[in-house]
Formats: C-alpha cells, structure tokens, sequence
C-alpha cells in the first residue's frame, strides 16, 4: 500500500511544484519517490498484504513494480536531455508518475474493476505523452491513433469484463476462478465469449497480432524518448495483467483460449519478424521488433506453469534494458542527425565507437546472442515452453528469432561497416555527455550480469 | 584453477587491451599472447604428476548449468594448439593496419575457444561456442576486405543457425535426465545413451549439423570460401587454424559419447558426406585462380578427411584426427601467412600473373616449400602422421562396413592435394620471373622468423608425433569406452 500512496504522493507533489515554479526540484522529487517506492517494494517483500479485497501486494506485484521502477529512473535519465532541448514544455515528470500509479494497480489487483482502472489511469497519461510535441503533426497523429485504439480496446475489454460478471457474479478474480473451474467443462457461451473479449482487449495493449497494427505508427509518431517507455514500462505492465489474470481466473479454462493464443503467437510473431525487414527507418524497426518480443513473451503465458511468472519477469527486465539502451542510442542519433533511417547509423563506429559499441550489445540482447541477458530470457522461456510440450511452437519461434537477427544486424553493418555519406551536413564525432555515458554504461554492465547471473532476477518468485 | 586461469587470463588482457594505445599496442599483444603460452606450458609440466589441477567445477545457474571445466589429453592437445597459433597469428598481423580493438577482440576470441575446449557442461559449452563466434565476426566485418557486409553476415546467420539446432539437440537431451535436470556432461552422456536409436538420430542430426558448419563439411560449406578470402588474413588464420577445429573436437566429444547409437546409424552418411566434399573441394582447388581461395578449399579438403578418420570410429581414425587437427592448424596458418606475403609485395594473388619468384627469394621459396610439404602430407612431415593414421582408420572401418571405394576416394586428398599444392608452387615460384615479380624482395626478419618456426614446427611434429599421440590416446579410449558401451546397452 505504501507503494502506491508513495507514487500517488510524488505525483501529486510534481504538479505543484511545477504550478509555483519550483521546476528545479521536480527532477529529484521524483527520483526519490521512485526510490522509495524500489525500498518499500523490498521492504515490504514476502508479506501479502490483502487491501479492501481490491489489491493484493504479493511478491509478483512487487518484483514487477521494482522492475518497472527501476525501467522508470533509467528512463527519466534518458529523457532528460531530450525534452531540455524541446520547444514546448510538457508535464511529463506528473504523467510519468502517473502512468506508474497505474502500472503499480495493474500488477497487483485481484478485482477486475482495478484492472480496468489501471489500464485506464497508464493509458490516460500515455496519451497525452504521446502528443506531447504539440506543433509536430506526427506526435499529434501518434497521440491521436493511440487514443482512439486504447478506447476501442477498453470498450473490449470492459464488455469482456461484463460477460465474466454475468457467468460468475463475481469481480473477484479468486472467486471467478472458483466459478470458472466448476463451469471448465460446460459449454458456458457467456464466460467463453467474456474470456475472448478480454484477451483482445489486452491483446492492443500487449501490442499483440492481429491487433498491433496501431504500433508502427504510434510508435514511429511519439517523441522517442516516450516511445521508449510504451515499449518497455507499458508493455510490462499489460503482460503482468494478463499473466496475473490468467493464472488466476481462468487457469482451468485453457481449452477456451490455449489455442487461441497459439495463434496469436504464430502471427505475432510472424508478422513482428517478418516485417521489420522490410523497414528503413530504425524506430519503426523496433517498433516491429517490440511487437515480436510480445510474441515470444506469449508463449510464457501459454505455458502458465510454476515457471512461467518467473521467465516473465526476466524477459520483460532485460528486454526493458535493451530497449532502453537502444532508444538512449537512438535518441543521440535523432538529435546529432536529425533522422531516424537505419542510414543514419552509418559510420557510428567511427564517429563515436563506444556507442557503436553499446548499441550492438543492445541490438545482440534483442536478438538473443549469449552471454546477454536477451538469450537467457529466451532461453528460459523456450526450455519451459519445450518442456511443455510445445515444440513445434518453439521451433518456430527459433526460426523467427534468426529471421530477428537479420534484422538487427542491419544495424550493425550500418554502424560498423558503411560509410556515412553526408560527410559535410553531419559531425564527423559525436559526443555525448556525461549523464547519457552512465546511463548507457549502467545498461551495458546490467545486460552483461543479466545474461550471466540470471538468477538475481529469476527465481524468486 | 589451472584451466581457469587459462581461460580468463586472455579475458583480461582483452580488457587491458582497450586501455593500450599507440606504437605499443602490437607488442603489447604479442606479449600478452605469449604470456598465454608460458602459462600453458607451465600447466603441461604438471599435467601428467596432477591431473586433479586441471578440472574446476562451481554451480553456475539454479537449472542444473555449473561452470565445470577440465583438460583431459585431446582437450589439452586443443588448448595446446589454440596458445601457440595465438602468439604466432598476432605476430603475424605486425604489418597490417590493426588497433587495439582488434587485438581486444582476438583476446575475447581465445577465451571463448579455451572455453569450448574445456568445457564439461552442456550449457558452459554452449555459451563458450557462441561467444566465439561474436569477435570474429566483428574482425571479418570491420577489417575485412570488399563485400564483407553480406559475405561476413552470410556465415554468422549459419553458424548461428546450426548452433540453436545444436543447442536443440542439447536441450533435448538434457530434458532426458533425471528429475532436478543437469547439463553436467556425464548426465549427459548418460541420458543420450539410454533415448531410443530413433531419437538418438534426431539428436545426431541436430549437433551433427552445427559441427558441419563450422568445419565445414560438405553441403554445409557454402560460406566457407567466400568468408576466407575475405577475411583479414589474421582473422582467417583464427577461422582456420582455431575456429574450425571446434567442430572437430565437438565430434569427438560432444557427439560420438552422447547419442552413440544415432552416431552408428548415420556415422556412414556422415563419412560419405565428408568424402564428397574432399572429391569436390579438391578438384576446385585445383581449378581455382585465387591462392587465397584455393587454401580455402584445400582446407574443406582436409577437414574432410579428419571427419571421416573421426567417424571411422576406431583407435587409428580418432588418433589421427587428433594429430591432424594440430598439424593442420600450424600448416593453414603458414600457407594463408605465404598467401599475404606475395599480396602485400605483388599486389595480387592470381597464381597466374606469378611466377620465378623463387630466383628473387630464395629464402621464401624453401620455407614456402617446407610448409608446403607439410600440407600435401609428406613423410617425416606433420601432416603425414594424421593423414596415415586417419586413411589406415578409415581402411579398417570400410573393409569391415563398407565398399573399399570410400578409402580409395578419401585417398584421393592426398593425390589431388599434391596436384594443387604443387602446381600452384611451380606456377608461383618456378619458370622465368615477370613484371609483377621482378622486384620481389626477400623475407625480412619478422617473416622470416615467423615461417623458420612453423617450418621448424612441420618438421619435428614430422619426424617425433610421439608426444602428440601419447597425450591424446588415454582420452580417446576413455571416449571410445564409453562410446562403445552405449552402443551395446
């Protein structure tokens, strides 16, 4: 709970401060409540506190929260320098932490209702995040599909929830599963057709095929910094929220949605890898590599096993990292550049070669390539989907990650092996400042002790 | 702790490698390299008195995965190999235009390759084998010659994609032991051995394929000659030298022990395969223009024969595989080593505008001809001894199992490598000196005490394998004992 309040607390803080001019304290205010968030969610770990039979702080919802927390002061780090430099002034450190109010409830709830208004309370910020550049047509377009997308997929999911109240007479999450199991073998049309509604409504948020087609483009439109957090903090939230719901609700139902989830990883990812090899612009290209990623994070949610929670947790921590690393890096590049085709990597390794260096571990984590912590991610979830008894999923999906890194490594050849052509319009180095080196040193040695000693991470759930 | 030691030491000189910069960066990783080879020879004193020194093992991750390591006779004839090529290769690379990065990058790249060679556990060997395969791909790519975009991505895509088949084939296996899994080796071999001869075969199939690629054998050999001749001629010693002998050794030890029944079923289509391609890449390389490239194909040729030596499956074929392995890696090194030298003086290495090169540099064309006759496999040579013991293994599983013919055809190698070998030597050295060859200086120091010492090295390797085979034969029986009880059980 005194998570929560905490967040609560510091957004609220932020936007008076930001009302009586006191801009310069915003940024250490909301450090220091992100960190104390990351020590009470520690503190607090291994006690399940039960509140009004809403939320439900177990170690799941913890551990989740210290991980997007910790996602959340990288990213503020990030987009410090970005948003210094732009014309219009946004209230982004108040919607950031309210975007995290969100998370925190979406992570932790046990009744549908919570759910709802966690999804709600992220949304609602990362819409006008998403327009924050108010004189660009692209962000105001991004804000806009982004809006327009998430209210589509409310409606979803808020009539899935409603099928679900009309089976069982619950929200309670523990008390539908007590009605769902005894209902497992009945033909029931309404929880049937409530449990689908559900799925699709999470499946815009995840970003999931065939309902990511808002992505590329909301993605391509945002200021990238925020671009950023859609991929890294949103997208943990929405898969703990669907993990959580899952496994809880409707664990003995898998005969309903097993194979639709099946499918849907086979088309995510699918169309995630396949089509960023089409691309030429990088932001975009992740944009579609982040929708392959909810792809391979699918197939933990098929197996929803003792395991399953725990690869979750891994893969979204060190797909966060690298994405964060890698749009730190991009970032840098829009700013010196000014463009965000992969051509404007080339000759990085020249220009600058320790971040052509960073940005190659990011893009070798994205891809799984050991010893980062992208292969161990994979890894754990692949081993578990095998032993599961899905190989032929994983098979594919094997497949897929190499068409990945095919992709990915147009980067890298851009970065290591063509020669930048506009020599007179671009620097010939480019620097960066302090702030960003720690940033992206922080990032590289994560990947690194990710990818060797993943049990920090794994396994204490 | 010894095998550590060999593992991390080049770890950390890649690290300091980053920090030198400056006139001193080569000979500082010349001295870190031969650092690596003084330790290895300290460690090779005590081999024998303590064996226990060698073998580390701590739990490394909660699913069974622990950091074992340990250097029995065929992995210490590997890791031998891999510091000695080491200094010599960076030696090698004085003239070319190298920094620090790169030799950090080599560094990386030998720690990696101790690693896979000292590894005993499933996962450790794993993440070792991909690792080796990041820093070289970044030394072709940055360093190398015309079109390395594609050609250096084209051979990552297929080692990678054969190392996920093989981490497959792994996996599979691993979730055959007991209960609390393990990817301890003789868990491993244990729970391959007990799968049925079917699934043994799909396991086959899956590692099989990976060591394949990375020999390579044929038809998994298409990126071989594109990505050799590109490659900086450092970076090609490593892929040739080193690199390919990962696959070998993974026959031996991750293969042959692990699925032995699958190894008894398709080990003839194996053989087979791997005598098509000594038939095939040898009749290239006789044909082939480009000196670089035809060593690149000579090399397909011979890793040809140790592959069917190995999978003849007997005291002879293992032996000699191991013995060629060692004597191939000094001899590709030497020719690719002579194939940069006339680059760099002639500005070309079309075999054709050559010629007389001998009457110029007479230095050149004897220790040219040493190391030559090395490779075509001369008696008293090195390549002579693993190339006997190999076709005499191979003779005595084919009279047993199957047509004559094969051994007749693996022969073949030896013939059609003299054919190739020296014709190019007499087009190149012989005859009357031309415009391109006219001003061929002869070696300088640093040339010269390079070639003595692989020349010195063909010799002696020649005339006294004894140490060579000692060394490899307790383990091979070991191997071979456990190979052959699971074939039975």
């Amino acid at each position: 709970m005194k998570e929560l309040l905490t967040l609560s607390l510091t957004g609220i803080f932020v936007m008076l401060l930001d009302m009586f001019n006191f801009r310069k304290l915003v940024f250490p205010l909301v450090l220091l409540g992100l960190t104390m968030t990351i020590s009470w969610s520690i503190f607090d770990w291994g006690i399940n506190q039960e509140i009004f039979n809403m939320v439900k702080i177990d170690n799941y919802a913890l551990a989740f929260t210290i991980v997007m927390c910790i996602t959340a002061i990288l990213w503020l780090i990030m987009s410090e320098s970005y948003f210094a430099k732009l014309p219009v002034s946004t209230d982004r450190y108040a919607l950031v932490t309210f975007a995290l109010v969100g998370a925190f409830v979406m992570v932790s709830y046990t009744n549908l209702v919570m759910l709802f208004l966690g999804i709600e309370i992220l949304s609602v910020s990362m819409y006008v995040l998403a327009g924050s550049i108010k004189n660009d047509l692209s962000s105001n377009e991004a804000a806009l599909k982004y809006f327009l997308m998430g209210a589509f997929a409310s409606g979803f999911l808020l009539f899935g929830i409603a099928l679900i109240y009309g089976a069982t007479g619950s929200f309670d999450t523990e008390y539908i599963r007590a009605r769902a199991s005894e209902m497992a073998n009945l033909d029931n049309g309404l929880l049937t057709v409530g449990i689908i509604m559900i799925l699709i409504g999470l499946g815009f948020k995840i970003s999931a095929a065939p309902f990511h087609f808002w992505a590329p483009d909301v993605y391509q439109g945002s200021p990238t910094p925020v671009t950023a957090f859609m991929a890294t903090i949103v997208k943990t939230a929405a898969f703990a929220a669907l993990f959580r719901l899952f496994i809880t609700s409707f664990i003995s139902n898998t005969d309903v949605w097993a194979d639709i989830i099946a499918g849907m990883i086979v088309l995510t990812l699918f169309i995630g890898n396949v089509v960023a090899v089409r691309q030429h612009d990088a932001k975009r290209m992740l944009a579609f590599s982040s929708i392959s990623h909810a792809g391979y994070m699918l197939l933990a949610v098929l197996c929803l096993d003792g395991d399953s929670d725990n690869s979750i947790l891994f893969y979204t921590a060190s797909y966060s990292v690298a994405t964060i690393l890698g749009f730190t890096i991009l970032s840098i590049i829009q700013e010196k550049t000014g463009s965000t085709e992969i051509s404007a990597f080339n000759g990085l390794a020249k220009k600058n070669p320790n971040l052509a260096a960073a940005m190659t571990i990011a893009v070798l984590s994205m891809a799984g390539i050991p010893p980062l912590a992208g292969f161990m991610a994979k890894y754990y979830i692949f081993a578990n989907a095998i032993s599961q008894g899905f190989l032929e999923l994983v098979l594919f999906a094997i497949a897929m990650s190499l068409v990945g890194v095919y992709y990915y490594f147009k980067l890298i050849v851009a970065m290591y092996f063509h020669e930048s052509h506009q020599v007179d319009t671009e620097p010939r180095i480019i620097k960066t400042d302090s702030l960003q080196n720690t940033l992206i040193l922080i990032c590289c040695v994560l990947l690194l002790l990710l990818g060797i000693l993943p049990q920090l991470v794994y396994n204490n759930l | 702790m010894l095998t550590a030691t060999l593992i991390f030491f080049p770890l950390i000189a890649s690290a300091l490698m980053l920090f030198i910069g400056g006139d001193n960066t080569k000979r500082a990783a010349l001295v870190f390299a031969i650092a690596e080879l003084a330790l290895f020879g300290y460690a090779a004193l005590t081999f024998n008195s303590n064996p226990k020194a060698f073998s580390f093992s701590t739990p490394w991750l909660p699913f069974g995965a622990n950091f074992a390591i340990a250097m029995d006779g065929i992995s210490f004839l590997m890791v031998f190999l891999t510091s000695l090529l080491m200094p010599m290769i960076v030696f090698a690379s004085f003239k070319g235009d190298y920094t620090n990065r790169f030799y950090s990058l080599m560094f990386l790249m030998q720690m990696a390759l101790v690693g896979v060679f000292t590894a005993m556990d499933g996962f450790l060997f794993y993440i070792f084998w991909e690792l080796a395969l990041i820093p070289i791909y970044f030394i072709c790519l940055i360093w190398g010659g015309e079109k390395r975009g594609r050609i250096t991505f084209k051979f990552f895509v297929y080692t990678l994609a054969g190392s996920l088949l093989m981490l497959a084939g792994l996996l599979y296996v691993y979730l055959a032991t007991p209960d609390d899994h393990s990817f301890a080796i003789n868990a491993l071999y244990e729970a391959g051995q007990n799968l049925t001869r079917e699934q043994q075969g799909w396991v086959f199939w899956a590692i099989f394929i990976a060591f394949a690629i990375k020999m390579p054998i044929f038809p998994f050999h298409t990126w071989q000659p594109d990505t050799y001749t590109t490659a900086p001629t450092p970076g090609t010693m490593l892929l040739s030298g080193i690199m390919l002998k990962m696959g070998t050794y993974g026959l031996i030890r991750w293969l042959m022990p692990l699925v032995p029944k699958g190894w008894d079923s398709w080990g003839y289509t194996a053989i087979i395969l791997s005598v098509i391609g000594i038939v095939y890449a040898s009749s290239i390389a006789i044909v082939q223009k480009d000196y670089k490239r035809l060593i690149a194909y000579s090399s397909i040729a011979h890793v040809g024969l140790i592959s069917a030596g190995i999978f003849s499956m007997n005291m002879e074929g293992l032996t000699g595989g191991m013995v060629q392995m060692v004597a191939h890696g000094i001899n590709v090194i030497g020719l690719f080593y002579i194939a940069e030298i006339i680059l760099s003086r002639t500005g070309t290495r079309q075999i054709g505008l050559l010629g007389g090169i001998r009457s110029v540099a007479p230095t050149f064309a004897l220790l040219f001809l040493i190391v030559l006759l090395g490779s075509v496999a001369l008696p008293l040579t090195n390549g002579f001894v693993g190339e006997f013991l190999l076709l005499n293994g191979l003779y005595q599983f084919a009279n047993m199992k199957l047509s004559l013919w094969i051994v007749v055809l693996a022969g073949l190698t030896v013939i059609l490598g003299a054919v190739y070998m020296l014709r190019s030597y007499q087009s190149m050295m012989l005859g009357e000196t031309n415009k391109t060859t006219e001003g061929f200086s002869d070696l300088d120091n640093n040339e010269k005490i390079l070639l003595t010492i692989v020349s010195i090295l063909v010799i002696t390797l020649g005339v006294y394998p004894k140490p060579l085979i000692d060394i490899a034969t307790p383990a091979i029986t070991e191997l071979l004992k456990i190979f052959q009880a699971g074939l039975v059980g």
